[in-house]
């Protein structure tokens, strides 16, 4: 049984609070849009998904623990980041399983903790968000939505509520993007190879909008995209469903 | 098989710059990719049979001394010889005894994966006995001096033009001036020359997708036929297989059959699945008098008590290469050795020793896809952090990027000397890169920079905003 | 070679941390001596009617061609017609099964007929089958004095005479019937699965027929109105 307004821990992200804070409130506005009180503890810094892809398990177990602490409490945890939910849905469980004391709250904090728009299609039960974003735009699926957490419907369901926005699907959108965090700095010639297929696809569409869940795709994307000259804007898929117009769009600048 | 994996860096910058090969890896996602959906849609048990394999897999692993035993005696029984090698010299020994003993000149091969990892062909002729691959990419790659870059697909990195000039260089008694423009005139010619050579081969080796432990059968699946060529005509029947391939019951081959097919090509059943059991029986027209079957470790039994153990249920269908961006982007030559793709990099480790192949487990973006698509549910992406796990623990591999990993996970458990510290970086880089919101060059990523963009940051961190109830 | 079975065993069951063999062993001849099916799917069961015809359909989906006849003596006629129709020439190799070679292949003397295994300049051979696999289009074939391995493979073209109560849904079927004939676990030397006619995409991933095996494959569906299967 939900509360009728629960009390929602955001988990901002390291990417959002440092790059682009608009999408860390436009998810706070969409969450109180449907009907949630947020709070955003002090005690987070990172999910620890760059320690635990690097090898380094006991630093990504250890950041574990903290972000365990720091959540305890909250009827829900939200991240606008199918990459860092994933984390601690999934990985929590395995980095802290022979853990006797944090193993089954880490457990408990798992079965709390959503991605933003899996949040207020599965949880919240919203149909829309409302809102007003005249454009043709297309959908990249970061691989830990699709992956991890089987989220692909809810966005779009989400983006279908939003006035005069019209979307049009992405070739192969299920393929990754070239990110994959360290990744995309250790080996940038790979990276930047799986990135020229997506933003070629990307502009096959004739979109003028790109929208993703995960930044860490968004920033790589946009990065390419502008470096070849394409005008196609690239914003969070938070920002549009809160109608967060105001800010540049990711790589854009005040010229 | 020479393992060149320590120099990944350099092969796969080479491969992304060869554009006769990206050509062929484009194609192989509208290919390979998508036929394997469609295969996989069309069947709607398919998930469940890919539990089951799982399942069977595993059986047959958990118990696997119990089942090589039983293949054995079978094997036996049914007039076969069975040669127990625990690593590549001993299996190179056994089979070039058994060729000499039987006073082989020629040898017709089916496509062996094993026989790669062994370095079976130089061997042999290395002692005067010439090993003709049949399977006509291999065939292909042998002529080049190659080695496979793709599981089931040997020459998926050589155009036509590439297989015309290799033939007209081999075949010196055809007319040079023929014309080898199309792939139909190719396969008409290969298929000329190694008839002649499948009805002269005095030993004929395959490899096997399955051992099955009940009847002591073992188990090929080809296209073109030229397994069952190979392994029909000759006087003797030579089986090279990996210990793991063995499976308990005929109908455990029925259940991975029905994913094995779907998965590498998007066939509904390849075109010849062959149970071989012992040699030819009295009164039988045709077939190899002798039957051997060599059983090879080479390190798959150390691999059986790791924490690898799952990676051996491996039915190399190739599914997890075709949609890895990674391979998609290099091709299997820049993996350096037998295996590539998601498959290679956990393999390769294992065989040869992470210091041999540092880059493998790394140069991965762990999208999940491999896993996605596996047959087996190799949980491939789990296996591949594993690695990073032993890499970072045992110091193996750049020592920087651990440097910066301990850096950042100490930072990270700081979060007001983190804020801090950020927050300054954040509002000088959204200072210096809001007019044209994104660095062409940025110092500390210049990988990153020297292709794309680098978008700037808004200024002021979300905390640091949030703190001050600044709400938008 | 028992040193090195036993060595490679013993190490075996240390990396499985077991000492020995044990109650496993029990569990494992229990295993083998049941065979359990995995899941077999849908479309491999029917009445039938739907298999046969479903084989039909999925004989021509693997690029093979399928043509009914009522009655055995109808496959001299329908062989010779197969052959004109596509320019062969008009000799044949027969599987030397009596119930191949006992047929009115005098009624088309202008085939000239041998039978025995395959030779290197053989172009068209004409086999039995074992069974037929619905689900797939799969033809089984067995090895056998009467019906040696390479007509399955050496010449062009091949053509299989396929009878109708051979025709079964699923793999298992098929198992089910090795068994009947060859006893629990043994096999004669080669039992070939067979989906269509040779092909490889091995050049440029453009997909071609005939790459070592036969180029065409043709099977005579002699609906004998058996007894249900």
């Amino acid at each position: 049984m939900q509360p009728v307004s629960p009390r929602v821990g955001l988990f901002v992200t390291c990417l959002v609070d440092l790059m682009r804070p608009s999408v860390g409130f436009a998810a706070v506005k969409l969450l109180e849009r449907a009907g949630c009180r947020v709070e955003v503890p002090v005690g987070q810094v990172c999910c620890g998904q760059p320690a635990y892809n690097a090898g380094d398990r006991a630093g990504a177990a250890a950041i574990a623990r903290d972000i365990v602490r720091a959540f305890e409490g909250f009827d829900y945890v939200v991240a606008p980041s199918g990459s860092c939910a994933g984390m601690i849905k999934l990985h929590y469980a395995a980095l802290l399983g022979e853990d006797s004391e944090y193993g089954p709250r880490a457990a408990a904090l798992a079965g709390r903790t959503f991605e933003l728009t899996q949040f207020l299609v599965d949880v919240r039960g919203q149909a829309g968000m409302g809102g007003h974003w005249p454009a043709k735009a297309t959908y990249h699926d970061s691989c830990s939505c699709l992956r991890e957490l089987r989220v692909k419907d809810q966005p779009r369901r989400l983006l279908a509520g939003v006035e005069g926005l019209t979307l049009l699907e992405l070739p192969e959108a299920e393929a990754c993007c070239g990110f994959g965090g360290a990744f995309a700095v250790k080996y940038p010639q790979i990276s930047d190879h799986i990135v020229a297929a997506k933003t070629a696809a990307i502009a096959s569409t004739g979109a003028e909008l790109l929208l993703a869940a995960d930044l860490g795709c968004l920033l790589n994307i946009a990065g390419k995209l502008r470096r070849d000259g394409r005008a196609i804007e690239v914003r969070h898929v938070a920002e549009v469903l809160a109608g967060m117009s105001d800010s540049p769009a990711i790589g854009e600048g005040t010229d | 098989m020479e393992a060149t994996c320590h120099r990944f860096g350099a092969a796969s910058a080479r491969a992304l710059a060869d554009e006769q090969l990206q050509q062929a890896l484009r194609h192989l996602r509208g290919n390979f990719v998508v036929r394997r959906a469609q295969a996989a849609a069309r069947l709607p048990e398919f998930d469940s049979l890919r539990d089951a394999a799982r399942a069977i897999k595993d059986e047959a692993l958990e118990h696997l001394d119990l089942y090589l035993e039983r293949f054995a005696a079978k094997v036996e029984e049914s007039g076969g010889i069975v040669h127990w090698c625990s690593d590549a010299a001993e299996a190179r020994a056994v089979i070039l005894d058994i060729c000499r003993g039987l006073g082989a000149r020629t040898v017709t091969k089916g496509k062996s994966m094993v026989s790669e990892e062994i370095g079976l062909n130089d061997h042999l002729a290395a002692h005067g006995i010439e090993p003709i691959e049949t399977d006509l990419g291999e065939y292909i790659i042998q002529l080049r001096g190659e080695t496979p870059s793709h599981l089931i697909a040997p020459a998926i990195h050589v155009t036509r033009a590439q297989v015309a000039d290799a033939f007209r260089a081999a075949h010196t008694d055809l007319d040079p001036a023929r014309s080898l423009d199309e792939p139909a005139t190719l396969l008409a010619e290969a298929r000329d020359r190694l008839r002649q050579r499948f009805l002269a081969a005095d030993v004929g080796i395959t490899g096997a997708n399955f051992l099955v432990a009940e009847t002591g059968s073992t188990v090929i699946v080809t296209n073109e036929g030229n397994g069952d060529l190979t392994q029909t005509l000759p006087k003797a029947h030579i089986v090279l297989a990996g210990i793991e391939k063995v499976v308990p019951t005929l109908e455990d081959v029925a259940t991975i059959l029905r994913v094995l097919a779907r998965s590498a090509t998007g066939q509904e059943m390849s075109v010849y699945t062959t149970l071989s059991t012992g040699p030819r029986r009295a009164g039988d027209r045709d077939g190899p008098a002798a039957f051997h079957v060599v059983l090879l470790d080479n390190g798959r039994v150390r691999m059986l008590g790791s924490e690898f153990r799952e990676a051996l249920r491996c039915i190399r269908c190739g599914a997890c290469l075709n949609g890895c961006p990674v391979y998609q982007a290099i091709g299997g030559h820049a993996y350096g050795w037998v295996y590539g793709g998601p498959i290679g990099a956990v393999l390769s480790p294992a065989f040869l020793g992470l210091a041999a192949a540092p880059d493998l487990p790394q140069a991965s973006s762990l999208c999940g896809r491999c896993e996605d698509v596996c047959p087996v549910r190799i949980p491939l992406p789990r296996l591949l952090r594993r690695w990073r796990e032993v890499a970072f623990a045992a110091r193996i591999g750049a020592g920087r990027s651990r440097v910066v990993t301990r850096a950042w996970v100490w930072l990270a458990r700081r979060p007001r000397l983190y804020r801090l510290l950020t927050g300054l970086a954040a509002r000088l880089l959204g200072f210096a890169g809001r007019r044209e919101g994104a660095f062409r060059f940025l110092p500390f990523a210049s990988g990153w920079t020297a292709t794309r963009d680098f978008p700037a940051p808004e200024g002021r961190t979300f905390h640091s905003r949030w703190q001050q109830r600044e709400r938008p | 070679m028992t040193g090195a079975r036993e060595t490679m065993l013993a190490e075996i069951r240390r990396a499985l941390g077991r000492e020995s063999s044990g109650p496993a062993a029990t569990a494992v001849a229990s295993r083998l001596a049941a065979h359990p099916a995995g899941p077999v799917p849908a479309r491999a069961r029917g009445t039938r009617v739907e298999l046969l015809d479903r084989f039909g359909l999925m004989v021509e989906a693997s690029a093979a061609s399928i043509a009914k006849i009522a009655s055995p003596t109808e496959v001299p006629r329908a062989v010779a017609a197969f052959l004109a129709r596509h320019n062969l020439p008009a000799a044949l190799r027969l599987a030397p099964d009596p119930a191949l070679t006992s047929l009115p292949w005098a009624g088309t003397p202008t085939l000239s007929i041998s039978s025995g295994p395959a030779r290197p300049d053989d172009v068209v051979a004409l086999t039995p089958a074992f069974a037929g696999v619905a689900e797939t289009g799969t033809l089984v074939m067995v090895s056998d004095p009467a019906t040696p391995t390479l007509l399955n493979f050496l010449p062009d073209t091949h053509i299989v005479l396929m009878r109708g109560h051979q025709v079964v849904g699923s793999f298992e079927e098929v198992l089910a019937r090795l068994r009947d004939r060859y006893g629990e676990g043994t096999l004669p030397r080669t039992v070939g699965f067979i989906t269509g006619p040779s092909r490889s995409g091995d050049i440029e991933q453009i997909l071609q027929m005939g790459a070592h095996g036969p180029r065409r494959l043709h099977v005579l569906l002699l609906d004998d109105e058996a007894p249900q299967a």
